[in-house]
């Protein structure tokens, strides 16, 4: 039966920044539409570097943050906008996050298998006695044993460790998708494989769907279904993983691609566009990629570029793609 | 557990000031309010171990009772202080809007208000003989503000850290939140912040014996001071009787703090951090 | 030629004290670039503090020496004790928090000159400044604003602005892309990439991204639990790694059409604290022996100019 994964509709977030003479406001989700149905559980990449709004879209949809206007929904549940449902335990239930973080996204007070008991018990409602039981699945899931975490505090874990424990504990009340913001940014690259694979076989395992929020393509390629690019508030193209990455169409998608430090091949060294004043790019009028795109042209400063539909449901927003 | 030395030492100390002056008023039956119970100006002695003053009172029962009642006072005031200035600071740093607008208006009334002239007016209305009761809610009405500014902005930097999420999602409710994630982070304040409030309520209580708010008969550790500094105790070189309310203070002083850093120390060694 | 004979560095706590470097000994040639790599905790930023010499109290060096082959303004030899004198002018370093490495209170203008003690010319200076910082590509307005007014990318790009700005010798770089995207991090590896090559400076790059090392470093060294795993130029490092680690940490990194499942590095380090016998490697190795649990490998010449610290390193060849 295919649901709505994720849908945003005009989703805007502006925010006042400045003195109290020269406030600029920034928008950090600018008309952002998405769509993903389907009846498989999916892993949907949200791609874009600092900046691009991908955390605010995140913080929506966790409702966290309000948007200005605009919905979004997800898993068929209106978390944003009109309608939105109120019903916490439900919304709960249905959606979980991962936070950047690890260190942060636990109190250095308590032992870090606290969090995943009052998951149990509040959210599930179990006894504590079957919470246990349940936060000992939930570790094994993840590849970690319950006596290693038991009472222990978050200081004494390594950060891929500690990443590990937030998404068996987002596991817990099996939600319909686990929203992960940048989990594996603060992680050695070298580790940063052991928590992306995770995120399959829990998708595999679990048929959990994941929101996989980062900024590094590279990653978002071995595990993705969907990718979604953002630039500053915008999203500059979407569509299946595999179409996108092979061939991106974007220019901004073009530069992410080639901004991957690989081992296999030495970086072009002679185009490169830097990015300008953050507060003065939001302010563009036209497309926001405008000053750092090789393919910019006078309708690209004053126009913002529609939604161009290709196939397989691609969609890239440019003048010129 | 490891206790570390300063601990150690510090409850050592405590110990000593709280079951002495806890337990040693029962062993005699001196009381300490009355003068001329003994000859005066005598030498330390068997019978006097810290001599006697000019008021004809035994100095170490004196500062026996001193202490006791120094630390009760202390002790009560801080408890009622910091129960109001946590519950205020917390519930105006978590939940923001109008309800910290509300609490941080009044806080800062309380704040701004200068001690001093107010203490004046005070003591020329109540003329000398207050009772114990009133001094305390004096203490506690202009104690309260400064813990609960420093909690409510300790607040207001936690509710923003992603714990703090991560516990909202794990579907803990609010006052839960407040409690079981952020009141951790504020209660090793919290401890210093116990101390730091009975050292305030001992003295200002002296202060005020000064001025001639406090009931003078009561003996405490201001009051002792009070009555050797009036009586020249250091001119008249009866250095027992100013030395032991200053040794007295500086000793209790030094549990107190020994012990809120020691216990610091402790608590973070158990989480794990060295 | 900077030489780091045997040092070996420890810091001193309340628990006791460990050792952070322990026997590095290599010899790194100028005017090139040198990625330091490892995993968190692996000694790295601890090398390069004593090779800036910000050596005190709880850092201490408890044996070998840095020579550094430079001399000072009265032709005395640079050493740790007196490399306090030249810093900024002749060495520079780059930390890796560079966001709080800016006074939130001051304009950068005046942080930028906070570098040139000189004085008196402090608007001459100035324009030099801007004129320099616009021909590492960063917008003029830079320098008038507060940090906080920057983005994180943008604060980084000043940051090496200002440690190159004086032309040093040496520039020291602790992980100075690893909180920031990638696009943002390229711009910056860029940037230091155009700069060594016009002023031929040696810089050392600390990092844990073996994809930004294959970019941006002429030579490789490769550290692990406090001792130098693997040295020699990145070219050979990369193509034919002499040490199970470096190969371990080469393969753990994704790519983009690739067909194969990566697999990150399992395990962790040992910890510092406990008494290491052998090999520090040795649980996480595949191909550990006995040999290699008892007999601690040497740092030796394997190859011409390619070092490695395993007992193996033949079989690899």
């Amino acid at each position: 039966m295919t649901v709505i994964v994720l849908k945003t509709e005009h989703l805007n977030k502006v925010y006042s920044l400045g003195s109290l003479f020269r406030r600029v406001k920034i928008h950090a989700l600018d008309d952002v539409n998405l769509e993903v149905m389907s009846d498989q559980p999916v892993i949907i990449s949200l791609v874009g570097e600092s900046g691009s709004g991908k955390t605010t879209l995140a913080k929506v949809l966790l409702r966290v943050v309000q948007p200005n206007s605009g919905g979004a929904i997800v898993y068929d549940r209106v978390v944003a906008g009109n309608g939105a449902l109120v019903d916490r335990s439900a919304f709960l239930k249905t959606v979980q996050p991962i936070f950047q973080n690890p260190f942060e996204a636990f109190s250095s007070y308590r032992p870090v298998d606290a969090y995943l008991e009052t998951t149990a018990m509040r959210i599930n409602g179990f006894s504590r006695a079957e919470s246990v039981e349940m936060v000992r699945e939930a570790l094994s899931a993840v590849g970690l044993k319950y006596a290693d975490v038991h009472g222990k505090y978050p200081n004494q874990f390594s950060g891929g460790e500690l990443q590990r424990v937030s998404v068996a504990r987002a596991l817990i009340p099996r939600p319909k998708i686990i929203i992960a913001d940048e989990p594996v940014s603060m992680i050695d690259a070298s580790m940063r494989m052991n928590v992306v694979n995770l995120f399959l076989s829990l998708k595999n395992d679990y048929k959990t769907s994941f929101l996989y929020i980062t900024h590094d393509l590279a990653t978002a390629y071995y595990i993705s279904d969907y990718v979604a690019v953002m630039y500053r508030g915008c999203i500059v193209e979407f569509g299946l993983a595999k179409d996108v990455l092979a061939s991106p169409l974007h220019p901004y998608t073009r530069l992410l691609l080639d901004s991957i430090p690989s081992v296999r091949v030495k970086w072009d060294r002679s185009r490169y566009a830097h990015s300008d004043l953050e507060t003065k790019e939001f302010q563009f009028v036209g497309c926001k990629f405008y000053n750092r795109c090789p393919l910019a042209q006078e309708v690209c400063a004053h126009q913002r570029p529609p939604a161009v539909l290709k196939e397989n449901g691609r969609n890239v927003y440019c003048h010129f793609a | 557990m490891k206790i570390n030395l300063r601990l150690k030492i510090g409850v050592t100390l405590l110990a000593i000031f709280l079951l002495g002056s806890l337990i040693l008023p029962f062993f005699t039956d001196v009381n300490p309010t009355a003068q001329g119970t003994y000859f005066k100006s005598l030498p330390m002695s068997w019978k006097h171990p810290l001599g006697t003053n000019s008021l004809g009172q035994d100095i170490f029962w004196v500062i026996v009772f001193a202490v006791r009642n120094s630390l009760l006072l202390g002790v009560s005031v801080s408890l009622i202080v910091n129960l109001i200035s946590i519950t205020l600071g917390l519930t105006a740093g978590y939940s923001g809007g109008w309800v910290d607008r509300l609490i941080m208006t009044l806080c800062d009334s309380f704040i701004t208000i200068p001690t001093l002239p107010i203490l004046i007016i005070l003591a020329s209305l109540i003329k000398g003989s207050a009772s114990f009761l009133t001094i305390g809610l004096i203490l506690v009405a202009f104690g309260w503000a400064w813990g609960a500014r420093t909690t409510r902005s300790m607040a207001l930097s936690l509710r923003e850290r992603e714990f703090i999420h991560m516990a909202r999602f794990s579907g803990m409710g609010h006052f839960e939140v407040i409690f079981k994630e952020i009141f951790p982070y504020v209660y090793t304040y919290g401890i210093v912040g116990f101390i730091n409030t009975i050292l305030y309520a001992i003295n200002t209580e002296a202060s005020l014996a000064v001025i001639g708010l406090s009931n003078l008969s009561v003996p405490t550790l201001g009051s002792a001071l009070y009555w050797a500094l009036n009586y020249n105790a250091l001119f008249t070189k009866q250095y027992t009787w100013i030395l032991s309310p200053v040794i007295a203070t500086v000793l209790l002083f030094l549990g107190l703090f020994l012990t809120s850093t020691g216990y610091n120390d402790l608590f973070a060694a158990r989480r794990g951090r060295s | 030629m900077i030489r780091i004979n045997n040092l070996v560095a420890t810091y001193t706590t309340v628990r006791g004290t460990v050792t952070a470097v322990d026997q590095v000994n290599i010899e790194i040639p100028e005017g090139i670039t040198l990625g330091i790599a490892g995993e968190s905790g692996c000694g790295k930023t601890t090398l390069l503090k004593v090779l800036y010499g910000d050596v005190g109290f709880p850092l201490a060096i408890r044996g070998g020496a840095v020579e550094y082959g430079m001399v000072g303004d009265q032709n005395e030899e640079i050493t740790t004790q007196n490399i306090q004198k030249y810093w900024f002018r002749r060495i520079a370093y780059i930390p890796q928090g560079s966001m709080s490495s800016l006074n939130p209170v001051v304009r950068i203008r005046s942080q930028f000159l906070d570098y040139l003690r000189t004085g008196g010319e402090q608007k001459r200076k100035l324009e030099e400044a801007r004129e320099y910082v616009k021909s590492l590509g960063l917008p003029p307005e830079v320098l008038d604003a507060y940090p906080h007014q920057l983005s994180g990318g943008m604060r980084q790009r000043v940051m090496v602005a200002m440690a190159s700005f004086l032309n040093p010798d040496i520039i020291l770089a602790d992980e100075p892309t690893t909180a920031l995207d990638v696009v943002v991090q390229k711009g910056i590896l860029l940037l230091l990439m155009d700069l060594q090559e016009k002023m031929k400076s040696t810089i050392l790059f600390v990092s844990h991204d073996m994809g930004v090392h294959y970019q941006i470093a002429h030579k490789m060294f490769i550290m692990y639990a406090a001792k130098g795993l693997e040295y020699g130029n990145s070219e050979e490092v990369f193509s034919h790694p002499l040490h199970p680690y470096t190969r371990l940490l080469i393969d753990s990194l994704p790519a983009i059409g690739d067909t194969n499942l990566r697999r990150g590095v399992s395990g962790h380090p040992p910890s510092l604290w406990d008494t290491l016998v052998g090999c520090r490697f040795a649980d996480r190795c595949p191909y550990a022996t006995n040999e290699c649990r008892t007999h601690e490998p040497i740092l030796r010449e394997v190859r011409p100019g390619h070092f490695a610290a395993c007992h193996f390193s033949e079989r690899f060849l």
